[in-house]
């Protein structure tokens, strides 16, 4: 049928808190809650709930290191997400043209009938 | 908090009443859309999107004749499309000059919609770059973190 983006990636990333720790995770790598809470200007407890919902979709991992436990981006899965959602732009962007053509082409026959 | 998803558009060169039939009717939707439709263009309305082997419900949303349109699809199969379980299309047309019109589709997850249009264009100007932008500027990051 047509690409579709499961609706938990769909939320998880929608939300601009969530996307801000992203951004944290992929320019610094494994890093550990406490570190990500120091970094933004919401709660230790929020930034562990946006973690749950990340890893959730797939799009973060966590591994045990020593005491702590570091969270990291899994390129692949972002990769994936990524590639979806510009799939569905260019859908987008395909239907748009054939709207334009098709509009453009029954102006144009209908300006032909209008012409004595 | 939701996030708008795609938001493309499009100038095309005929009148904004053309463009209107050719989003809304039927026998043109199925040459850009589904490869089936049946559906009623009226607020409220059900009506069916078939695509090759698939198809499912649609339920249109607003009718303004000749600048708004839009529609619930791709909710679960066998439940309602209502907020919270589908996506939302909605076209917004604008005259643009004599004969030209520009097209302007979103596709947006559910909670979207029940926001009033005001706070919905404030999220969209807030969020400008785009999902795929966003996304790809993190895979491009990525990509060059790994390598160092």
């Amino acid at each position: 049928m047509t690409t579709r983006v499961d609706d938990e990636l769909w939320s998880a990333i929608a939300d601009p808190s969530r996307r801000h720790v992203l951004d944290l995770l992929v320019n610094n790598g494994a890093v550990s809650a406490s570190w990500l809470a120091e970094q933004v200007p919401f709660s230790r407890q929020a930034v562990s709930k946006h973690l749950v919902v990340l890893e959730r979709t797939g799009l973060i991992s966590r591994r045990k290191q020593g005491r702590e436990v570091l969270y990291q981006v899994e390129a692949d899965r972002l990769d994936q997400a990524t590639r979806l959602m510009a799939d569905l732009a260019a859908e987008w962007d395909q239907r748009l043209g054939a709207i334009k053509r098709l509009a453009e082409a029954a102006h144009a026959e209908a300006k032909q009938h209008s012409q004595p | 908090m939701p996030g708008l998803m795609i938001d493309r558009d499009i100038l095309i060169e005929a009148p904004v009443e053309v463009v209107w039939r050719t989003i809304t009717e039927p026998d043109q939707m199925s040459q850009w859309f589904a490869d089936k439709v049946e559906l009623v263009i009226e607020p409220g309305a059900r009506g069916y999107m078939q695509f090759g082997d698939q198809g499912g419900p649609v339920v249109v949303e607003v009718v303004e004749r000749p600048t708004r349109f839009s529609f619930r699809w791709n909710h679960p199969r066998g439940e309602e499309p209502v907020a919270g379980n589908s996506m939302l299309v909605e076209f917004t047309l604008t005259e643009e000059g004599n004969e030209r019109t520009r097209l302007r589709v979103v596709e947006s997850g559910h909670e979207l919609c029940d926001w009033p249009d005001a706070e919905k264009q404030r999220y969209a100007d807030e969020h400008s770059d785009g999902w795929v932008e966003f996304l790809e500027r993190l895979v491009t990051l990525l990509a060059k973190h790994q390598s160092e």
